[in-house]
C-alpha cells in the first residue's frame, strides 16, 4: 500500500454493469435491462451469445466503485477492455449499457452541454496513444484544454509553463509532436490533462512509454501530486510492480469482464484464479509482505529494539534487520505492539514464500 | 466463380469464332459488319432541341450568373494588368522564397521575368486572373463538399460518383455545355475550370478529414470541446496538411483548362496564342508561348506544393520576409510610377527568337526528312496500320512489299495455332483462347471487326473482370454508341487510345522497374516525369506536331508522351514501397536479386501496378480528345466539331460516347486492382 492520505469512503465515481459492444446491431441485447442482467454466470452467458452472434464484446458488465483520493487500478492482457471501460467512463464512446454515477449524478444522462462542463472542469485523461494535436506546440497542446475554455493566450500560456516545469520538458515548449521522443510525447499527454486541474483524472497507460529511471521518477512525482491534490484516479497500466506501488485497489480484467477487484496485497494473497495469479507471480515476496504481516507477537520484546509501522515492506526492512539481530518492534497505527520480527522471521517468511500463514 | 472459370476459355473461344463466322459471311450480309446507317436513331436533334428548350427557359437564369461571374474576372485581370511587372515579379519571388527557399524564388522570377522577356506578360497576365478566380472558387465548392461527404454517408454516397464523373470525362468535353449555358466569354474558362478543379479539393478534404486519429479527436472531447471547437479546432487543423495538397491539385487543374477553354476563342490569353500559332504552323511562336504556360503550371505547383509540405518551424530564425517582402513590394510600387520600365517592360529589351527557330526548325525538318518519314512510315505501317484495318488488308506490296499470299495467311493460322497449342500443353486454357481471339482481331483489324462480335467481347471481357453490373453497363453504353450512329469513331478511338496505352504502359511499366532498381535512373526520371505531368496538354503537343506534322502518329507520340507518366510513377512507387518485412524475409530466404523482383516483388506490386494502367487509360484519353486538334478522327474530332459549331447534340453525343469508353475502361482496371489488393491483404486509402 502506497503511504500517504488514505483515500475516504466517499464515492467519487460508481460505475454498475457496464456493457460496450461493437458490431451492426449492439443495442438488441439489451431492451431496457441497464445492463444489469443478473449475476456473473448469467452476465458471462450473455457476453458468449453476443459474441456467437458475430458481435465484439470490450467490456462486460463492469462493475466498480472508485473513492475520493482513491487510485484505482486496472490491468489485464491485451485486448481485455481496459481502454474501453475507462472511455465508457469519461463517455468518450457511449456504453452500450449500464450506469455511470458521478458524485452521484447520472453521467449516462447528463444533457450534452453538462457533459461538456464537467469535461472541462472535471475531468482529465491522459491517452494511451498520447492524442496530441499535430498543428500545436508543446507549450499550446498543453494549454489546449484552456483553449477550448476561452481562456485568454496569455493566462493560459502562463499556467502551461507552471506544468512544463512539473512535467520536466522546460525547454522544448516550441517543439511540435512530431519531433519528440514517444516518452516526451507521453509527459506532455499528462500535463496537458494536469492543465484543468480535474477532480477525477483517467490515466490510460500514461507511463508505458517511459524508460524505466524517468518512469520511476514519474511516478513518484505521480504519488507526490496525489498526496498533494488528493484526486480521483482510475489508471490503467501493464505493469504490476507500478500497480503495487501506486495502487489503492485494483481491479483484474479478461475479455472484458472484470475477474476479481481488490487490494494489491489480496490479488497476491488471495488470486481468484490462476489468471490473476499469472499477473502475481513475478512479484518479489519482499515487496509485498508487511512487518504486520509477519510480526511475531511470541518474541519477547526488549526496550532496547526500535519500532516501525505495520506497513512497512520486508524490502524496507531487510537492511535494518541486516544489522541489528535483536529484531525490531511492529506497532500499528493505533500505537498498539503487534510483536517482534527478527532476521530469521524473514527468511522464513520469503523461503516458504508463505502468505497463507503470514495473516496469522 | 468456379463455374465461369471453367466457361471462360470456352466463351473466348466463341467469341473468337463468332468473329471470324461473322467477318465471313459478311459480303453478303453486310449489316453484320457495319451497323446499318438506316437503324440508327441519332440522338442529336433531339438533344439539341431538349437543350433549346433549356436555355430558352434557364438561360436567362445562366447568363445572368455568368454575368455576375465575369466581374471578379475583370477586376482581377485589371488589377494584373495595373501592377507594374517589377511588382507582379517581386510577389511570386517571395512566394518562392518563403514557400520553399532562394532556388524556389529565384525559379519564379526568371519564369515571370522571361513572360515579361518575350513579350507575353499580358496574355500570361490574364491567363493567370481567371486562375486566380476560379481556384478559390474551386476550392471553397471543394471543401463544402467535402465537409458534407465527410460528416454524412448519405452525402458522399452521392457525391463520390459526380466525382467520379466529372474526373473521368475528359477535360475537352465539359466545354460545349457550358459555352452553351453560357455563351461566349470568359466565363466559360471560369465555370469550366470550377468544375474540373473542384474535385480533388473535395477527395483531400474528405481523405485529411478521416485520416484524423480517433485519439486527437477523443483528446478533443475530453477538453470539452463544443462539436464547433472539435471541428474548427481539431479536426481542420489536423487535417490541413492533406487539404494543401488538395489546393495544389486543384490549383494545378484549374490552370490546365483555363488553358483548354482558350480552344472556344475570343479571349487575349496565353493558351490562344499557342493554339493560334500552331495553327498557323508558327511552332517557334508556339513553343515559346507554351514554355510560358509551362513555366506558369510549374511555378505555380512548385510554390503551392511547397506551402502544403512545409515544416514546422520550432523557432523562427532569421528575418521575418512577409515584413520583407511587404516592404520591398511596396518600394518597386513606389519606384515604378517615377521609372517606367519598372512599371511596363521597355521595347527595347523585348527578344525573340521565333524566326530563327523556325529557320532551324526548317532546316532540320528538310534535311532530316528521309529519317523522319522513315520513322512515321515504319510506325504507321508496321504498328498502326494492322492494328486498324488489320493484316488482312495492312499488307500490301505498297506497304509492307509484298501480298498476303494465301500461303502466308496460313502461315499466320499455323503461327497462331502454335501459340495456341503452347499455351494448351501448359494447361492455360484460358490464355489459348484469348491468342486465338487475339489472332483473329490481328488479322481482321479493330476498325474492321464486326459489330456485334467486338460489342459481345466488350461486355463479356466486362463481366469477366468486373462483374454482371459493369457488364450490363457496358452493354447499355455501347448500346447507346451503337444507335446514336457514333460506333465507327468510337472504335477509331478505342484503336488509337488502345495502341497509345498498350505502348506507354509496356514501355512505362519497364521504365519504372528500372527506376526502382536503381536510384540514378530514378532521379533522372523523376524531373521529367514532374514536369510533363505539369504540364497543360496543348503544350505537350507542340514539339510532336513540329517534327511530325498533323496526323494519328503526332497524335500517338502525344498521348505516349503523357500517359507513360503514370505508368512509370506507380510501377516505380508500388515497388518501392512493399512492405519491409516481406522483403527481409526473402532476403533471409536467399533469393537473389533477380528472384525477388521476380516472384516476390511484381506480384506484391501489381496492384499499384495494375492502378497505373487504369490512370494510363484516363491519361491517354484525356490527351486522345486533345488530338483532335491535330487532325486526328473519332470521337474528339466530333467534339471538337461540335464545340465549333456551337452544335450541343454532335458534341455532346461524342462526349457522352468519350465517357462511357473511359468509365468502362476505368471500373475494369480498378476491379482487377481491387482484386489483387484484397487478395494480398492490402490495404489502400482511397476515396
Ligand atoms: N472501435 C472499435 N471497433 C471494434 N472493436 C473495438 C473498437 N475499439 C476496441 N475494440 C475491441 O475491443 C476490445 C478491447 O479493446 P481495448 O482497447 O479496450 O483493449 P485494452 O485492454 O485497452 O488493450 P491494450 O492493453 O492493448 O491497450 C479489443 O478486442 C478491441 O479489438
Ligand atoms: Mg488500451
Amino acid at each position: 500500500m502506497p503511504e500517504g492520505n488514505a483515500p475516504s469512503e466517499q464515492v467519487k465515481l460508481s460505475c454498475r454493469n457496464i456493457w460496450k459492444i461493437y458490431g451492426s446491431q449492439p443495442q438488441q441485447f439489451f431492451d431496457g435491462t441497464k445492463g444489469n442482467v443478473g449475476d456473473a454466470p448469467a452476465a458471462r452467458g450473455l457476453a458468449q451469445n453476443i459474441r456467437d452472434s458475430e458481435h465484439i464484446v470490450a467490456a462486460a458488465n463492469v462493475s466498480f466503485d472508485v473513492h475520493v483520493g482513491e487510485i484505482f487500478v486496472i490491468m489485464g492482457l491485451s485486448g481485455s477492455g481496459k481502454s474501453t471501460v475507462v472511455r465508457c467512463l469519461s463517455r468518450v464512446v457511449e456504453p452500450t449499457a449500464g450506469e455511470i454515477l458521478m458524485d452521484g449524478q447520472d453521467l449516462l444522462k447528463v444533457s450534452k452541454s453538462e457533459l461538456i462542463e464537467y469535461r472541462r472542469h472535471k475531468m482529465g485523461m491522459v491517452f494511451q496513444n498520447f492524442g496530441l494535436m499535430p498543428h500545436l506546440n508543446v507549450l499550446d497542446n498543453i494549454a489546449f484544454p484552456l483553449e477550448i475554455q476561452g481562456i485568454s493566450l496569455k493566462k493560459r500560456r502562463e499556467k502551461a509553463r507552471e506544468i512544463i516545469d512539473l512535467v520536466g520538458l522546460q525547454g522544448r515548449e516550441a517543439s511540435f509532436p512530431s519531433q519528440l521522443s514517444g516518452g516526451q510525447q507521453q509527459r506532455v499527454g499528462i500535463a496537458r490533462s494536469l492543465a484543468v486541474e480535474p477532480e477525477l483524472w483517467f490515466l490510460d497507460e500514461p507511463f508505458s512509454a517511459l524508460d524505466p529511471l524517468i518512469r520511476r521518477q514519474m511516478q513518484d512525482e505521480f504519488l507526490r501530486l496525489q498526496r498533494e491534490l488528493n484526486k480521483s484516479i482510475v489508471f490503467i497500466t501493464h505493469d504490476f510492480l507500478e500497480a503495487l506501488r501506486i495502487a489503492d485497489r485494483m481491479a483484474i480484467m479478461r475479455d472484458g469482464e472484470v475477474v476479481q477487484i481488490g487490494r494489491p496485497v489480496d490479488l497476491i494473497l488471495n488470486p481468484a484464479n490462476d489468471y490473476v495469479k499469472d499477473f502475481t507471480n513475478d512479484v518479489p515476496s519482499e515487496m509485498v509482505l508487511t512487518a504486520g504481516d509477519i510480526a511475531n507477537a511470541s518474541r519477547p520484546l526488549t526496550p532496547e529494539m526500535g519500532h516501525i509501522s505495520a506497513d512497512i515492506s520486508l524490502a524496507t526492512l531487510l537492511p535494518y534487520l541486516a544489522d541489528n539481530e535483536a529484531g525490531i518492534m511492529v506497532r500499528d497505527g493505533n500505537g498498539n505492539d503487534l510483536g517482534a520480527i527478527t532476521a530469521r522471521d524473514v527468511v522464513k517468511a520469503l523461503a516458504t514464500n508463505a502468505p497463507e500463514g503470514a495473516g496469522a | 466463380m468456379t463455374d465461369t472459370n471453367k466457361m471462360q476459355p470456352l466463351i473466348w473461344f466463341a467469341l473468337a469464332g463468332l468473329s471470324i463466322a461473322l467477318f465471313l459471311v459478311a459480303g453478303s450480309v453486310p449489316s453484320l459488319n457495319d451497323f446499318p446507317d438506316a437503324w440508327v436513331l441519332s440522338p442529336t436533334d433531339f438533344m439539341n432541341s431538349m437543350m433549346g428548350g433549356f436555355v430558352s427557359i434557364f438561360g436567362p437564369a445562366f447568363k445572368a450568373m455568368g454575368w455576375l461571374l465575369e466581374w471578379p474576372v475583370r477586376w482581377s485581370q485589371a488589377l494584373l494588368e495595373f501592377l507594374p511587372w517589377s511588382v507582379t515579379t517581386a510577389i511570386f519571388v517571395f512566394l518562392g522564397l518563403i514557400g520553399s527557399g532562394w532556388k524556389l524564388g529565384l525559379f519564379a522570377g526568371l519564369s515571370m521575368i522571361y513572360m515579361a522577356l518575350i513579350g507575353y506578360w499580358d496574355e500570361s497576365m490574364n491567363s493567370l486572373a481567371i486562375v486566380l478566380i476560379s481556384v478559390p472558387m474551386a476550392v471553397t465548392t471543394g471543401f463544402i463538399f467535402g465537409v458534407m461527404g465527410f460528416y454524412s454517408n448519405r452525402a458522399r454516397k452521392i457525391i463520390v460518383p459526380i466525382l467520379d464523373l466529372l474526373q473521368t470525362i475528359p477535360a475537352f468535353a465539359y466545354l460545349l455545355p457550358i459555352l452553351i449555358l453560357f455563351g461566349f466569354g470568359t466565363t466559360v474558362g471560369l465555370v469550366a475550370s470550377i468544375l474540373y478543379a473542384f474535385p480533388p479539393m473535395v477527395r483531400n478534404t474528405i481523405l485529411g478529414l478521416r485520416a484524423v486519429p480517433e485519439e486527437i479527436i477523443e483528446a478533443g472531447i475530453m477538453s470539452g470541446a463544443t462539436p464547433a471547437q472539435l471541428f474548427w479546432k481539431v479536426r481542420l487543423p489536423a487535417a490541413k496538411k492533406q487539404m494543401l495538397l488538395g489546393l495544389n491539385q486543384t490549383t494545378m487543374a484549374a490552370l490546365s483548362m483555363v488553358i483548354i477553354a482558350a480552344v472556344i476563342g475570343g479571349t487575349n490569353d496565353i493558351g490562344w496564342e499557342v493554339l493560334n500559332t500552331m495553327r498557323k504552323a508558327q511552332f517557334g511562336e508556339s513553343l515559346l508561348a507554351g514554355f510560358v504556360i509551362a513555366l506558369i503550371a510549374m511555378s505555380l505547383d512548385r510554390i503551392t506544393h511547397a506551402f502544403a509540405t512545409k515544416p514546422k518551424e520550432i523557432v523562427r530564425t532569421g528575418p521575418n520576409y512577409w515584413v520583407i517582402a511587404v516592404l520591398v513590394i511596396a518600394a518597386l510600387a513606389a519606384l515604378s510610377t517615377v521609372f517606367p520600365f519598372l512599371r511596363k517592360w521597355p521595347e527595347a529589351l523585348l527578344w525573340n527568337p521565333a524566326p530563327t527557330m523556325n529557320a532551324a526548325l526548317e532546316w532540320v525538318v528538310i534535311n532530316g526528312r528521309e529519317w523522319i518519314e522513315g520513322i512515321k512510315n515504319a510506325a504507321f505501317f508496321f504498328v498502326m496500320l494492322p492494328i486498324k484495318i488489320g493484316l488482312n488488308k495492312a499488307v500490301s506490296p505498297f506497304t509492307w512489299g509484298f501480298e498476303l499470299t494465301p500461303t502466308l495467311t496460313l502461315g499466320y493460322v499455323g503461327l497462331v495455332a502454335a501459340g495456341m497449342f503452347w499455351a494448351a500443353v501448359k494447361g492455360r486454357f484460358t490464355l489459348a483462347a484469348i491468342v486465338m481471339l487475339w489472332g483473329v482481331v490481328s488479322y481482321i483489324g479493330l476498325t474492321e471487326m464486326p459489330w456485334i462480335a467486338l460489342f459481345a467481347i466488350f461486355v463479356y471481357a466486362a463481366y469477366v473482370t468486373a462483374g454482371r453490373n459493369l457488364a450490363i453497363g457496358t452493354a447499355i453504353g455501347m448500346a447507346f454508341l451503337i444507335i446514336a450512329g457514333v460506333w465507327p469513331e468510337s472504335v477509331l478511338s478505342i484503336y488509337l487510345c488502345g495502341v497509345a496505352v498498350l505502348i506507354s504502359f509496356s514501355l512505362g511499366t519497364l521504365i519504372g522497374i528500372w527506376a526502382s532498381e536503381n536510384n540514378t535512373v530514378s532521379s533522372i526520371v523523376r524531373p521529367i516525369m514532374d514536369t510533363l505531368q505539369t504540364m497543360p496538354l496543348f503544350v505537350i503537343l507542340i514539339p510532336f506536331v513540329m517534327v511530325f506534322k498533323i496526323g494519328e502518329f503526332t497524335a500517338l507520340l502525344a498521348i505516349i508522351a503523357y500517359a507513360i507518366v503514370p505508368a512509370i510513377r506507380y510501377t516505380e512507387h508500388g515497388l518501392r514501397n512493399l512492405p519491409e518485412h516481406v522483403i527481409e524475409a526473402a532476403d533471409t530466404i536467399g533469393c537473389t536479386r533477380r528472384q525477388l523482383l521476380f516472384k516476390v516483388k511484381l506480384p506484391l506490386a501489381l496492384p499499384a501496378i495494375m492502378l497505373g494502367l487504369n490512370q494510363t487509360i484516363i491519361y491517354g484519353i484525356g490527351m486522345l480528345v486533345i488530338t483532335a486538334l491535330v487532325g486526328t478522327n473519332g470521337l474528339g474530332q466530333r467534339i471538337y466539331i461540335g464545340l465549333g459549331n456551337g452544335d450541343f447534340g454532335v458534341g455532346m453525343t461524342a462526349g457522352i460516347g468519350m465517357a462511357v469508353i473511359a468509365m468502362v475502361a476505368d471500373r475494369m482496371t480498378q476491379a482487377i486492382s481491387r482484386r489483387k489488393q484484397e487478395q494480398f491483404g492490402l490495404v489502400q486509402q482511397h476515396i
